[in-house]
């Protein structure tokens, strides 16, 4: 592997290796002297198009864990606004020295072309790509689900797969680059996915994705105790569908597709296979009271918080496999 | 007949031995003096009578083996001049034709400014004269700045020295239905048309890709084919309701072919086009995000490619239009979103008609003439292009070699562009001469020289 580019490349044997080095990864998380020298003299630019503070900071924490040395590279106030093309851009960051580029773009398909251009040879991680994919989001998210799953179990996670767990996600599915992700690396585990979300946000043929789809919430939740989802996984509304008449009021879209205090109670009553309650996942922020109410992103079946931790592991891992595999010598 | 040759030009004559026809039976055919003079036995004839009695000299050009066709005309040219200079030029593009194969071309509006006053379109046109490689026909634009609110004065340009007669705001489509019904309404008073550009503006809104299976894995903001198929239904329906001549660019969809057959059916007086690159290429290709298959309309999928082949063997598509747009390379050396849309085409349109359409059987050579030269000629009412290989005809002509294979290099190509999304494929068919009015642009598949002893109109 030499760049992440997509959760779809992922075979299931590099997509277990990911997690299981994520789980070496989070006991240094836990120590005192949260350091390991793999990355020391390699350097990891972080080079963000678009404002995203959480990823930025879980990926220089995941480098500074590793000692990488770290660039933060952001567009707005840099040359880039001033019109300078991506490939300088990448080129200048080549030229300094960089081995390894996390990217976040709001452009589809930007870390792909990066990967597939001539005008570096580090590696590419997408930290988010326009409405594509974001891999790093969705291996946090198997992360934690793996982990409540084995927990349920007492089961050592390292190994295990998904196979069998029910996650539904929830929301804006057509311009979500987390339900992309998550969607190719959950199958990928074994997972079965269901996707909840009126017509207007789900992708044209989305019949032909390996996937249910319900528009309605509710009846996706179940009828019984036991028929529910594992993992139910609310994805953010953004501000700026509310205008596009992709559903017709905030407030309605709560009602319908929202996990309100209701639907939080039936998921309180559901029980798993191994008696677990469901996990509730978010990418985060939160926009409480529009598709969590405050009593669900304050429930403790939330995982949102370790979704964090989470994360900082799981870029570690990425950043190790890369970067430790890869042929390019220290400067 | 055209004027005498001026003293600065010294009458030209060729025979061109063993030429097919299109791609029939090899006979001569004999060129002078911007015309067809002779054809089949009589060629050699009087090609030897030029020879002795008046001691004209007559050069002979072995064509055994290769395919005589008219000169292919384009409805659908991007020149980027003025304006976009840095993109091509007419000079440049004009070479990119004649190597191509084509004796005329048909320069679009979206020019910087606008080809929406009788003063660009005459400039146009001037540099077409001047460059002398290929005919140049500006095209005037339906609305000024082809901002889709107010029609342009088609008029002036029709009356112009450029004497336009086909309008279009290719690149955006003239959607405002009231607008759309006047401007078919008032081109009949100039016996003119419009070329619409079908594409519905607020389904097509920050569009990146054709919408469908690979547009929801890629992320990429979905074009319908609804937005280009919804446009054509009305415009066949307003053309019939005013009684006017309606030309639909760059046909994309096979919902657009079957509403396009149902409009014919009914007698309605609308002709269409499809470009080389949407006979050949699907949307699978966007998966790399390469911005060299970004264009517009998009790349849809392999059934609406069968349906496009399919429409242009029955008649449905009347035409060939290349849509070439070239770009300079930073236009496409950027993120897909921002990267522009267009390919250039005028250099390998011939070889991928004949790839899709010739190899496969769906076409005989004699339709290729039709779709690629007498059907735009005759959409245009062009008097000196499309016409037949007959004695006394114009001899715009072209020879292409049948059995040439080709490996597409941009880099090697006349236009500036270097935007060709064909670019390392190994394509058949060669374009070895071209003939505008008897003189030859091309040859032994080479730029020759232009023909500039014509007189510029001022």
């Amino acid at each position: 592997m030499r760049h992440l580019l997509s959760t779809a490349d992922l075979s299931h044997a590099q997509a277990l290796s990911i997690l299981d080095t994520a789980e070496e990864m989070a006991a240094v998380s836990t120590r005192e002297v949260k350091k390991l020298p793999t990355l020391r003299g390699r350097t990891v630019v972080n080079l963000f198009f678009e404002d995203s503070t959480r990823t930025r900071i879980s990926f220089e924490a995941a480098a500074k864990r590793l000692s990488a040395d770290v660039m933060n590279f952001s567009a707005k106030g840099s040359s880039v606004s001033k019109g300078e093309s991506l490939k300088d851009t990448v080129q200048t960051l080549e030229a300094i020295g960089a081995d390894a580029i996390v990217m976040r773009h709001w452009a589809s398909g930007a870390a792909a072309q990066l990967a597939a251009s001539n005008w570096t040879d580090c590696a590419v991680i997408n930290a988010g790509d326009g409405t594509h994919e974001h891999p790093t989001q969705a291996l946090l998210d198997a992360l934690t689900l793996r982990r409540g799953w084995a927990a349920a179990r007492s089961e050592d996670p390292r190994g295990m797969d998904l196979t069998g767990m029910r996650v539904l996600i929830v929301g804006d599915i057509l311009h979500s680059r987390v339900a992309r992700s998550n969607i190719w690396l959950l199958r990928t585990l074994g997972a079965d996915v269901g996707l909840v979300a009126p017509a207007t946000l789900l992708p044209v043929g989305v019949e032909k994705w390996p996937v249910s789809v319900y528009y309605s919430l509710d009846e996706a939740l179940g009828s019984g105790p036991d028929s529910g989802p594992d993992a139910i996984m609310m994805l953010r509304v953004q501000a700026e569908r509310m205008g596009g008449a992709y559903f017709p009021t905030a407030a309605e879209y709560t009602r319908r597709w929202g996990l309100t205090d209701e639907r939080l109670r039936r998921l309180e009553s559901h029980r798993g296979a191994a008696g677990q309650k469901p996990m509730i996942l978010h990418p985060g922020p939160m926009n409480r009271g529009v598709e969590i109410s405050a009593a669900a992103a304050d429930s403790p079946m939330n995982q949102v918080l370790d979704q964090v931790s989470h994360g900082v592991s799981v870029r570690m891992a990425v950043l190790h496999l890369l970067l430790s595999s890869s042929e390019r010598n220290p400067v | 007949m055209t004027a005498p040759p001026t003293s600065a030009t010294p009458t030209s004559s060729y025979l061109i031995q063993g030429a097919q026809p299109y791609g029939e039976e090899p006979q001569d055919l004999l060129i002078l003096d911007a015309r067809i003079a002779a054809v089949g036995d009589q060629a050699s004839a009087e090609a030897q009578r030029l020879a002795t009695e008046e001691g004209l000299e007559v050069t002979r050009i072995d064509a055994a083996g290769l395919i005589i066709l008219p000169g292919m005309v384009d409805l659908h040219t991007h020149l980027r001049e003025p304006g976009r200079e840095d993109a091509e030029t007419v000079e440049t593009g004009s070479r990119a034709a004649a190597k191509g194969g084509f004796t005329a071309v048909h320069a679009m509006a979206n020019s910087s400014p606008v080809a929406d006053t009788a003063g660009v379109v005459e400039q146009v046109h001037r540099l077409g004269r001047a460059s002398g490689w290929t005919e140049v026909y500006p095209v005037g634009a339906v609305t000024v700045g082809l901002a889709g609110e107010k029609l342009a004065e088609l008029g002036a340009m029709a009356e112009s020295s450029a004497k336009v007669r086909m309008f279009s705001d290719d690149g955006m489509c003239v959607h405002n239905p009231v607008l759309m019904r006047r401007a078919l309404e008032y081109v009949k008073t100039v016996d003119g048309f419009i070329a619409q550009h079908a594409q519905e503006p607020l389904l097509t809104e920050g569009a990146q890709m054709n919408e469908g299976d690979v547009s929801a894995v890629l992320g990429l903001s979905g074009w319908p084919a609804v937005a280009e198929e919804s446009i054509i239904a009305r415009d066949v329906l307003l053309a019939q309701h005013v009684g006017s001549r309606l030309h639909i660019c760059h046909v994309s969809t096979a919902g657009s072919v079957e509403i396009i057959r149902w409009a014919k059916q009914r007698g309605i007086d609308v002709t269409a086009e499809v470009t080389p690159h949407h006979l050949l290429l699907t949307d699978e290709l966007v998966r790399g995000y390469d911005p060299v298959y970004k264009v517009n309309p998009p790349l849809r999928t392999s059934a609406d490619v069968e349906a496009l082949r399919a429409g242009l063997a029955d008649g449905t598509i009347d035409v060939i239009g290349t849509d070439h747009a070239p770009h300079p390379t930073q236009a496409k050396e950027c993120e897909w979103s921002s990267a522009a849309m267009g390919m250039t085409g005028l250099e390998t349109a011939l070889s991928v008609v004949m790839e899709t359409m010739i190899s496969t059987g769906l076409m005989s050579w004699r339709r290729f003439a039709e779709v690629t030269s007498i059907t735009p000629a005759r959409i245009y009412r062009h008097a000196e292009q499309g016409r037949p290989l007959q004695p006394g005809e114009p001899a715009n002509l072209i020879l292409v070699d049948p059995r040439a294979t080709q490996t597409v290099d941009p880099q090697a190509h006349a236009s500036k562009g270097r935007n060709s999304p064909f670019s390392g494929m190994t394509l058949p068919g060669s374009v070895r001469a071209t003939f505008l009015h008897g003189h030859p642009v091309v040859l032994e598949g080479e730029l020759n020289t232009p023909l500039t002893d014509r007189q510029v109109p001022a």
